[in-house]
Formats: C-alpha cells, sequence, structure tokens
C-alpha cells in the first residue's frame, strides 16, 4: 500500500515536471504574445522526432540534442511570431479579435507541422532505448530516464524562471506582458520581445520533446494529446502566472498518475473532468490575477 | 448600376431566387445521378454545420469548437434509436439530445469569456469521445455500432429539409427583437445585462438551438455511413471545419457561410479524392491564409470590390 502510494507519488512527479515544462511555455506565449498556441504540442513533437531521429540515424546522445533542437524550434517560433502573429496584432481591431483570429491561425499551424511530420517520418510509433534501467527507491521502480528527464525539466524551468525575475530582458518581458503600448513607450522593441517569447515558448517545448521522446513512444500526431493536458496545467496555474503553470504541471502530474494507477483509460477523461471542475469553480486558477 | 443596386434591396427578388434554387435541388434526385446527390449531400451537411456555428459566433462572438461534439452525439442517437424509431423522429431526437446537452454545457460554460470558453468546448469533444470509448471497451465490450441503411434519396430529402428549417430559423432570429437582443451582447455584454437583456438565458438557448441542427444533421448522416464509431463521430475536423468555412465565406450576410461552406465543401471534396495525404496540410495552409487576408471572408472582398466599383463609377458620371 504504502510501496504504490509512493510510485503513484514519484510517478506523478516525473510526468509531472514535463507537464511544467511545456505549460510554462504555453503560458509565456500566451501571457506576452496573447497567442493561444494551439500549435504548442507541435513543437514537442519536433522536438521529441529530431532527438530520435539524430539518436537513431547519428548516435548522437539525446541530451545533447538540447543544443540542436533549442536554436531549431526557436528560430521557428521567432519566424512564426514576426511574420504570421505580428501582422495579425497589427490588423486586428481590438485585443479578443486578435486572440481569437490568433488562436484560429495556430490551428492552421497545427495542422501543417503536423501534416509535414506524417510526410516525413510517417504514422507509426517510435521509440528508442536510452538509460532504460530501473531504479528502486524505497520500494518504487521507475526508469532511469525518467529521473534524467525530470532533473532537467526542473533546472530549465527555474533557470528561465530566474532568467525571468532577474535580467533586463526579463524585465522587458514582463513589462510587455503588464502592458505593451506602455512598455513600448518606455523603449521596449516590442515586436523583437514578443517573438523572443515566443520563441522560447516553442523552446520550451520543444526540450520537453526531447526528454519525452527518451521516455515514451513518440509519433506525429502526439502534440494534440499534450496540447490538451497542457491546456488544463496552464487554465489550472491561472492563465499568465509563469510559476502557477510549474506547480499546476506537478498537480496534474500527481493526479494523472493517481487516475492511472487505477484506471489507466480514464486518465485523459479525468483530466477533463478537473479542468470542467476548475472552469466553473475557479476559471482564473490557482495563482490567476 | 443603379438598377443591379436595386436588384439588391428587393427583397421579394431574393425569395423568388431562393425558392428556384430550392426548387431545383429539391428535384435533383430525379435528374441527379447518383454521385452528384451524393455530393450535394455531403455539401449541405457542411452548410448546416457552418450555418448552425455562425448562427451562434456571428453575433455574440463566442468561439465555440463544439460542433463536433453536437454532430456526434446525434451521430450516436441515431445509431442507438435508429432500430426503434422510424427515420424522421430519430433525427429529431438526434437533434432534441444535442440540444439537452447543448443547454446543460451552456449553462455551466457560458458565462466563461473568450479563450477560456473556446477551450472547454474543445475539450468537450475529447471528453465525450474518451468517455465513450472507455463505456464501449468497459461496459458494452464491443467497438462502434452499425446503424441502420438509407437510400439516399431519403438522406438528401431530410438534410434538405433541415437546411430549409435552419435558414428559415435564422432568419427570423436575425430579423428579431432577440437577434438584436444577441448583437448587443457581442457589442457590450455589461451594457446589454444593463439594459435589460437576459444575457445568459438568450446565449444558452441559442448555443442549444445551433446544437440542435448540428444534432439533427449528424443523425440523418449518421445513416449514410453505416457503422460508426467514437473516433469517426466525434472527429475534431467538423469543429474546425464549419468554423473555417464561415471565415472564408464571411459571416456578415445570410447567405455567406453558406457560400464559404459549398466552395470549401467541394474543394475538400475534391481534395480527399485527389490527394488524401495532403489534406490536411493544405486545410491548414488555406484556414492560415484565410485568417491573414481573408478578415471579412470572401462575400466581404467581393461586396468591397463592388462597392469601390459603384463608388468609381459615380465619379466618373
Amino acid at each position: 500500500m504504502l510501496v504504490s502510494a509512493l510510485n503513484i507519488v514519484i510517478n506523478g512527479l516525473l510526468l509531472g515536471g514535463l507537464y511544467a515544462l511545456v505549460a510554462m511555455g504555453l503560458n509565456l506565449q500566451y501571457g506576452v504574445a496573447r497567442v493561444l498556441n494551439i500549435a504548442h504540442g507541435e513543437f514537442i513533437m519536433l522536438g521529441a522526432f529530431i532527438t530520435w531521429a539524430m539518436y537513431t540515424k547519428f548516435g548522437i546522445n539525446p541530451l545533447l540534442s538540447i543544443v540542436i533542437v533549442g536554436p531549431i524550434v526557436f528560430i521557428i517560433g521567432f519566424i512564426i511570431q514576426r511574420t504570421l502573429f505580428t501582422s495579425l496584432r497589427t490588423s486586428a481591431p481590438s485585443q479578443p479579435a486578435f486572440e481569437g483570429s490568433s488562436m484560429l491561425a495556430s490551428f492552421g499551424l497545427l495542422f501543417i507541422i503536423q501534416n509535414v511530420a506524417l510526410i516525413i517520418w510517417g504514422g507509426d510509433m517510435r521509440a528508442y532505448s536510452y538509460y532504460n534501467f530501473g531504479i528502486n527507491l524505497g520500494g518504487a521502480v521507475f526508469a532511469a530516464n525518467r529521473l534524467i528527464a525530470l532533473i532537467f525539466a526542473v533546472v530549465i524551468g527555474i533557470a528561465f524562471y530566474i532568467f525571468l525575475v532577474r535580467t533586463r530582458i526579463g524585465k522587458a518581458i514582463r513589462a510587455a506582458a503588464e502592458d505593451p503600448t506602455t512598455a513600448g513607450i518606455m523603449g521596449v522593441n516590442i515586436n523583437l520581445v514578443l517573438a523572443l517569447c515566443f520563441g522560447l515558448g516553442a523552446v520550451m517545448a520543444g526540450l520537453a520533446g526531447v526528454f519525452l521522446s527518451m521516455c515514451f513512444p513518440i509519433y506525429p500526431v502526439m502534440g494534440l494529446e499534450y496540447l490538451i493536458i497542457t491546456l488544463i496545467v496552464v487554465v489550472l496555474g491561472g492563465l499568465g502566472s509563469i510559476p502557477g503553470s510549474f506547480i499546476g504541471g506537478f498537480i496534474l502530474g500527481l493526479i494523472g498518475s493517481a487516475v492511472s494507477s487505477w484506471q489507466p483509460s480514464l486518465a485523459l477523461a479525468a483530466y477533463y473532468f478537473i479542468f470542467m471542475l476548475l472552469l466553473i469553480i475557479r476559471p482564473k486558477g490557482i495563482l490567476g490575477k | 448600376m443603379d438598377i443591379i443596386r436595386g436588384v439588391f434591396k428587393m427583397p421579394r427578388l431574393w425569395w423568388l431566387i431562393s425558392l428556384i434554387l430550392l426548387v431545383l435541388l429539391a428535384t435533383l434526385p430525379l435528374y441527379g445521378s447518383a454521385y452528384t446527390v451524393i455530393l450535394i449531400t455531403a455539401i449541405i451537411m457542411y452548410v448546416i454545420l457552418t450555418v448552425s456555428w455562425t448562427m451562434f459566433f456571428a453575433p455574440t462572438g463566442y468561439l465555440s469548437l463544439a460542433t463536433a461534439a453536437f454532430f456526434g452525439i446525434g451521430i450516436y442517437t441515431m445509431a442507438i434509436l435508429g432500430e426503434q424509431l422510424p427515420l424522421l423522429p430519430a433525427v429529431i431526437a438526434g437533434g432534441l439530445v444535442s440540444f439537452v446537452v447543448a443547454l446543460i454545457v451552456g449553462a455551466i460554460t457560458l458565462r466563461l469569456r473568450g479563450v477560456y470558453f473556446t477551450i472547454f468546448t474543445f475539450g468537450l469533444v475529447e471528453l465525450i469521445k474518451h468517455l465513450l470509448l472507455f463505456w464501449e471497451i468497459n461496459v458494452t465490450g464491443t467497438r462502434g455500432r452499425f446503424v441502420v441503411l438509407e437510400n439516399n434519396n431519403t438522406i438528401f430529402g431530410v438534410i434538405l429539409g433541415i437546411f430549409v428549417v435552419l435558414m428559415l430559423t435564422y432568419y427570423l432570429l436575425r430579423r428579431s427583437k432577440y437577434g438584436l437582443a444577441l448583437r448587443s451582447i457581442g457589442e457590450n455584454e455589461e451594457a446589454a445585462a444593463h439594459l435589460g437583456v437576459n444575457v445568459n438565458l438568450l446565449k444558452v438557448f441559442t448555443f442549444a438551438l445551433s446544437a440542435f441542427f448540428m444534432g439533427a444533421a449528424g443523425a440523418i448522416m449518421a445513416t449514410r455511413w453505416t457503422y460508426v464509431d467514437p473516433y469517426v463521430a466525434f472527429n475534431v475536423l467538423h469543429s474546425f471545419l464549419p468554423v473555417l468555412m464561415a471565415i472564408f465565406g464571411g459571416m456578415s450576410q445570410l447567405y455567406s457561410p453558406i457560400i464559404g461552406a459549398v466552395i470549401f465543401a467541394y474543394i475538400e471534396e475534391q481534395l480527399l479524392t485527389r490527394f488524401p495525404e495532403y489534406f490536411m496540410l493544405i486545410f491548414g495552409v488555406i484556414l492560415v491564409v484565410a485568417i491573414l487576408y481573408l478578415p471579412n471572408g470572401l462575400v466581404g472582398l467581393v461586396r468591397k470590390w463592388w462597392q469601390k466599383g459603384l463608388r468609381e463609377e459615380n465619379v466618373n458620371s
């Protein structure tokens, strides 16, 4: 009983770390650039597939893939924000109109990226084995690669938070999130900051994809499933609150692992149920303003 | 030019044109091939989904992605009731079940604004799909269901009937004071509430009304597919295509979503048969391009050119 409880907690934390990382990325994009990026899950998929391809074709260590995946998804995200979303933002009559149109455009991106991936890699499930041996912690057994994934996810998450709080660019980002117009008047290059945020958000999804590919099988349409979980985490933590997403990720990971241990096929339904309850009781989330 | 402009303002002529088109459509099985009937059925299905989606979105500005959920509920209602009930009552039952579900969902969620509402409705499709899958695997032990097969011409007749009822409903809604109240919600919800508009009731009812038509369309289309499972019935594409078609055609006029849906559904049929593996890719590209360059839809674009042409004409004369 105790061991199974420990198992649930450890599995939940391992899963939660990845959720937290992805959710922070999405929240950065929504909180600052005001784009609810439905294509966010596709960056996870891209990160996972690039890592898989590098490992199986050239034998590159998945952890080294971080330095390959990071820049690639950053550039893609940066360009998308500078072209598509900037032109939508400047032509939109109002903030809600922009949020609606950019969300729909990101649905379009989802279909584009997903189907390009399907054409390149085919629809099969892929997996590789990396640090795939068991670690025993007080009776609970889990794979070593998942612990690596958790550590990296937490380190990246905290490093990003420090970047946001301590550096000048971080300050500019926070200013842009508060009030883009005023921040612009104060000398913040708003288009650059928004594109930077979008790129960084994509990087977090891409890196989460790197870690995911070490632990789970991957497939080109995986993005949507993770996106839905991510949306729930972001709403749970509070739209626009980066620490909220971090905490929300772990909470949802724990809930998911508890439900999975009881009835695996209901995990996703449980997420929705929580999500619906949350939207009814407290739509602004745990740390939302 | 004045004559043409006058023609556009003659409601009686519009009724006549609509009536002629309707008679042409209704007699289609007499002169059209079986393929044409099936193609037009598919197109009308999309028109129904698009118009009923627009009916709620255009005045209120609430972007729902639950179309696939209500459509799927209609499909499953037909799969379950199709053997016990005659066709028409089963179709109406499909609509009514969707209507009731939408009432409940709407009552819970329509307090949510903007993106929250959209995410929620999107999640709804997946939630119902997963619960059904769970139910089928663990309770009934089956996967999917067979539906009573219907004659193509019967299906065509029923779907045309749904379309006519929908258009009349939408027309009356736009003309009535309820339509005006709905639009006031879209403009400024607080102000509308202060003016004595029962904001919540009106939103929930219109949402449910649009769901009724989606459900009815799902129920009749189920008889064409003969076999359904949760993946077929609750395909998220049925949530997105109506949005895309409405954006593509525009939403300002009664007829603009119809035009978007007809053109787009036809393109979709062609793409699906010729380039099935590229269909979704092209779909994504069109979605992005339409949002970027067609803010008022195709109809909006044509009207803009039209008005520009008129203005230049006036300058010249």
